[in-house]
């Protein structure tokens, strides 16, 4: 009864729109009563195995992505070394596959097999799964001060889903012929005939299809979890322009695997039917592979494939970056005490990303025989993309202009984020002109450009949120120390990796290489070696973090309530009034004891008063 | 720790910067037509997004490293018509950016081959590439399926027997052309996607089955080259190349009746 | 941790451990999956009895020549000159394709003759000693091979590049595997009688060979004098068939008589 009181006196005023809460408010009431009781009755099975606890099915997907995440690292790692040193027999590597590796020498189709699941498993296991499933069920429903997620049930069963996937994807190391080595792009024909293209694309490519429709499902039911909670469980005063910029991000990317996977779900049934049920999607007819005829094909298009993959995959790129430009936000304005520079700006910013990155695929495709008319609609409509993020990147900057910086390790994986996201991005405004991208395409430019922006950016922003929420998900404190030394040795690391794979790529080094044989790679070897080198100490240093993780999880100093002095409510009190009286970055407000003011922090009069004036003035500022 | 970072953010920056401007690493060289084009638009982007990074870089590591203020930052929520100003300026800088790489393009793809360009098909292939020349009559002889076959070297499936067209068709593993002429390039793929891609001659195109795609450019400079293939077709894609030989129209003529004599 | 061909019944083995180990529902799905996938391939050939004990007073032999009657087809220069690792292996020397070879004595080399039908009754233990595919100037050595059901098929390379064996049956589980330079030998077996797989390098198109598994010892495969001879044929009727890669296949009705030669010439002509 009292969030109703709050509507009422809320709505009398004219700039807040507060309308379907007044509804709600007894259904939220509702389901807290069900949701905090029954979950103590239940067994440990029920509790932390098949639990409907959306804290426990966050945490779940956190760990999988980090199990995901070591092994798609281990198998950077190989890759790396047989690159660098192609003849060099890696000890016990054959134990691993011993048709893959005989006597520890990697062949190029267990290369390209380890490279076919290290992408599939950071794109979809990693980047896809820990930023939004993981910290999106940890914090989405606290942040919105929701007691829970909309569909308790399809939340487990969209997580075992993914579990199930996963375990798919791995299980095609045990199969007759190993892993797919069609990259995680799978472009047909490679991947619709079966063996006869090559070892890995008969059960191996067929296991990789079933694990990512598994994961399109798993993902569609995520997201319709994620806009329902967004858009009906909000506490009552969270207005859509109150909300946390993590909560816009979490909810447009929920809107993005919405449209997205369901298109990718129906391009691997007709993969699959290809292969399997003599269908033609993707297969033209007179085809002649390994010296023998195909029959039984015609009419197909490589090019539909690419389509339906890119419209999916160029989304997936935001899908995996979104969560992570929506923890910096949060975090430079927490940790600069300062409000989020241009709040609107961000969260139209985010909306336009969203709505542009599904206009914009055939950037993907301007060598791949398209209509090079339409290449070139599609490079001003990628250029156009540049604009929002540039808008984040510019806002960033403004929060952190003369703010008082607190550099914890959350902090500084946050400034990290935003280096590593200009250092990464702006090269994208490159493989946009469709003439330039024609000499860079499929080279080491493109595989810096997209490791940077989407693979490291977003790994720092999982960093970033993990030693900043770490204390909310575990109750208590990562080691600063020791987050500190693993944030400075990533950076380091990070520029190490992948800005030299920029002049890789415009030398004409080309990308999915098993071995660099060709005349012109070898004077480029040294750097390659230089790589290698640095991926392994920057994937070294990751152990600090797994470290320093388990560590603090049963040694670490016990958190208090609201360590870090947020405003949001993922730090309110337990059991507070999950009221909502103002925005989400209430920094440095003027006349209050502390600096900070939170969300669901009722107003007294005078200082209500002042607040509006400043709310005022600042919308004066920004109207102006 | 603020210094610190800033500082590795500032080493950074003068590093990559350093690399760019010295040309460490770089372009191999040119050799066509096109490839001017190609050069200044990634010249003129570089200088754009090399302003932009170094301005954002250092204004980070700016806010890092400066020495902490006393008391509470001030409560700014934004400057709507700053961001209006900078969205504007980075939207026309950038759509500019792609509006002036049009011309390129255009000369790579809108514009036709010119009709006295060579005619030479291209077939991709696990793990190669095999190129036919019409011949004296200017025709590709049909094509049959069923009698392609590498092991005989009938990559083309010609029948000189029966179609009168092939018999004067040369099919070779080098890629020949003349220097200063133009060349258009069929290029069909036999199974998976493949890719036709020379640095030096800035040019990029996949190999598609079921599709015949022209590509057309004019060498102008003479040498050994390599033609590498870019989109994964399996395993033995990292090894997939074939020569490119640019000679004098003499020599190329001289080299032409060598292969032809070879058939 | 994948095995190729004949390691089916390794890979049979990896499912129930990893049930034991973890004990978990989904695990037993995939390795059910795992098992599903290794049974989906041809059983191994099972000997469904012992040897037939063979008396050596009752063998025969067949032998003849396979002669060629007409042009000999032209066969193609090969360029190797995609990777220059193999055109130098040559030293320059043009190569020429094996399929369609003539001997200069008017004979044909590379046939491969067996006994089609006729033995059926007997079963011959596989020899242990493996049949040897060299790699070689980025060629096959021997272009064709005949070997016996269950015997070891042992591929080496001598040459500094690396080759990928990509076998095309259909009876026996096609395999494609590579083999770097400096790698060790892959053994092979087939486990189903076929008559004529092929093997090809996808990273040297040119390169292919022919492999006849027969389950019986009695096979041969012509050489620069066209000549063969099938020894210790137990007496009977057979159908003895002559492959060819290029000029199509005969074949011929052969009585053998205990202790006695029986002559079996054949003659091809331009398809």
């Amino acid at each position: 009864m009292a969030a109703r009181q709050v509507t009422a006196r809320w709505t009398g005023g004219n700039r807040t729109r507060l309308a379907p809460q007044s509804v709600r408010s007894s259904d939220v009431a509702k389901a807290s009563s069900e949701s905090v009781a029954p979950q103590v009755a239940r067994g440990f099975w029920r509790k932390y195995v098949f639990s409907t606890d959306h804290q426990i099915i966050g945490r779940q997907y956190y760990f999988l992505a980090l199990f995901a995440a070591l092994v798609a690292m281990f198998l950077s790692w190989l890759m790396r070394v047989h690159l660098a040193w192609p003849r060099l027999a890696i000890p016990g590597l054959s134990a691993l596959s011993a048709s893959g590796a005989p006597a520890g020498l990697m062949t190029p189709e267990y290369y390209l097999s380890l490279l076919t699941v290290h992408g599939t498993l950071m794109i979809f296991f990693v980047l896809t799964t820990a930023p939004q499933a993981g910290f999106g069920n940890c914090l989405l429903p606290a942040q919105l001060g929701a007691e829970r997620m909309a569909f308790p049930r399809l939340n487990m069963l969209s997580f075992w889903l993914t579990f199930t996937s996963l375990g798919v994807l791995l299980a095609s190391f045990l199969v007759r012929g190993g892993p797919a080595i069609s990259g995680w792009t799978a472009y047909p024909p490679l991947s619709a005939l079966g063996s006869i293209t090559g070892p890995g694309e008969g059960l191996g490519q067929s296991l990789w299809i079933i694990s990512i429709a598994l994961f399109c499902v798993a993902s569609l039911l995520g997201a319709l979890n994620f806009i329902t909670t967004t858009l009906d469980l909000r506490a009552p005063g969270m207005t859509l322009m109150r909300m946390p910029l993590t909560a816009w991000a979490w909810f447009v990317t929920a809107i993005l695997m919405l449209l997205s996977f369901a298109v990718l779900l129906a391009a691997c049934v007709l993969l699959m039917l290809d292969r399997v049920a003599g269908t033609s999607f993707f297969v033209p007819s007179g085809l002649i592979v390994s010296g023998q005829m195909i029959h039984g094909h015609a009419g197909g298009s490589p090019l539909l494939w690419e389509h339906l993959f890119w419209f999916f995959g160029h989304p997936e790129v935001y899908i995996a970056i979104l969560p992570a430009m929506g923890v910096t936000s949060h975090l430079l304005s927490c940790f600069a005490r300062k409000p989020v520079f241009g709040y609107r700006a961000m969260v139209w910013a985010t909306i336009a990303i969203g709505f542009l990155g599904f206009l914009v695929w055939g950037h993907h495709m301007f060598v791949s025989g398209m209509n090079p008319y339409s290449a070139f609609a599609f490079a001003v409509l990628t250029v156009i993309i540049a604009v929002p993020s540039a808008v984040k990147t510019f806002n960033w900057l403004g929060t952190l202009w003369g703010g008082r910086l607190r550099l914890t390790t959350a902090m500084l994986f946050a400034l990290g984020f935003v280096s590593i996201f200009v250092s990464g991005g702006l090269s994208g405004i490159f493989l946009a002109e469709p003439p330039v991208d024609v000499q860079l395409h499929a080279t080491y430019f493109v595989v810096a450009h997209f490791h940077l922006v989407m693979g490291m950016a977003a790994m720092f922003g999982i960093f970033s949120g993990t030693y900043f929420w770490f204390p909310k998900m575990f109750g208590r404190m990562m080691n600063e120390t020791l987050g500190k030394i693993h944030f400075i040795l990533t950076f380091v690391g990070a520029y190490c990796v992948f800005m030299p794979m920029y002049f890789l790529g415009m030398a004409g080094n080309v990308r999915r290489y098993a071995q660099f044989v060709d005349p012109y790679l070898q004077p480029l070897m040294p750097l390659q070696r230089f790589i290698t080198v640095a991926a392994l100490g920057l994937g070294a240093a990751q152990f600090l973090f797994i470290f320093n993780l388990f560590w603090s999880l049963f040694g670490g100093k016990k958190a208090g309530e609201n360590p870090w002095q947020a405003t949001t409510l993922e730090w309110a009190t337990p059991g507070a009034a999950r009221a909502v009286y103002r925005g989400p970055y209430e920094y440095a407000v003027a006349g209050q004891e502390q600096d900070f003011v939170m969300q669901n922090a009722p107003d007294a009069g005078p200082s209500r008063a002042r607040k509006e004036a400043a709310d005022d003035n600042a919308d004066q500022i920004s109207n102006a | 720790m603020g210094k610190l970072l800033a500082f590795t953010m500032v080493a950074a920056t003068v590093a990559t910067v350093v690399l760019f401007w010295r040309r460490v690493w770089w372009f191999p060289p040119n050799i066509s037509t096109v490839g001017a084009g190609v050069d200044g638009d990634f010249r003129l982007t570089l200088w754009v997004t090399g302003i932009l990074f170094v301005a954002a870089q250092l204004i980070l590591a700016y806010c890092i490293g400066r020495r902490p203020k006393a008391g509470r930052a001030r409560y700014l929520t934004g400057n709507l018509r700053m961001e209006v100003a900078w969205a504007v300026v980075a939207g026309a800088t950038f759509i500019g950016l792609a509006l002036h790489s049009y011309r390129t393009w255009a000369r790579m793809y809108f514009i036709g081959a010119p009709p006295n360009a060579v005619k030479i098909q291209v077939e991709a292939e696990q793990f190669a590439y095999w190129f036919r020349y019409p011949g004296p009559d200017g025709v590709f002889g049909p094509m049959h399926l069923r009698l392609i076959n590498d092991a005989t070297g009938n990559y083309f499936g010609l029948d000189p027997a029966r179609d009168p067209t092939s018999r004067d068709d040369i099919v070779t593993a080098t890629l020949g052309i003349p220097v200063d002429r133009p060349v258009e390039l069929l290029l069909m793929s036999r199974d998976v996607i493949h890719s036709f891609y020379v640095p030096e001659l800035r040019i990029q195109q996949d190999i598609v089955p079921g599709m015949v795609i022209p590509i057309h450019f004019t060498a102008t400079r003479t040498g050994n080259y390599e033609i590498v293939c870019t989109q994964l077709c399996g395993l033995g894609h990292y090894a997939m190349r074939a020569p490119l030989k640019v000679m004098t129209e003499a020599k190329f003529k001289q080299w032409l009746a060598r292969q032809a004599a070879e058939q | 941790m994948e095995r190729y061909g004949h390691g089916s019944g390794k890979v049979r083995r990896h499912g129930p451990r990893a049930v034991q180990r973890s004990g978990r529902l989904w695990l037993g799905a995939l390795a059910a999956c795992a098992m599903l996938s290794s049974c989906s391939q041809p059983r191994p050939h099972v000997m469904a009895s012992k040897p037939t004990p063979i008396n050596p007073a009752t063998v025969g032999e067949i032998d003849g020549t396979i002669y060629f009657k007409g042009t000999p087809p032209r066969r193609q220069v090969i360029h190797m000159n995609e990777d220059p690792v193999c055109a130098s292996e040559h030293r320059g020397r043009p190569v020429h394709a094996e399929d369609g070879k003539v001997n200069p004595n008017g004979t044909l080399p590379n046939v491969f003759v067996y006994l089609r039908a006729g033995a059926e009754k007997y079963v011959f233990a596989p020899p242990s000693r493996p049949v040897l595919l060299a790699q070689k100037g980025c060629m096959y050595v021997p272009h064709v091979l005949g070997i016996q059901v269950g015997q070891p098929l042992e591929i080496i390379s001598e040459d500094p590049t690396m080759h990928n064996v990509h076998l095309i049956a259909k009876n026996n589980p096609e395999w494609n595997v590579s083999q770097a330079p400096g790698a060790p030998p892959i053994f092979k077996t087939f486990s189903r009688p076929e008559v004529m797989m092929s093997a090809e390098c996808n990273q040297h198109p040119w390169m292919r060979c022919y492999i006849g598994a027969v389950a019986n010892p009695f096979y041969a495969v012509t050489g620069s004098s066209g000549e063969y001879a099938l020894r210790g044929v137990p007496a009977g009727t057979y159908t003895v068939e002559a492959w060819t890669a290029t000029f199509g296949t005969m074949e011929k009705s052969v009585t053998v008589r205990p202790k006695k030669t029986t002559q079996a010439n054949f003659t091809f002509q331009p398809m």
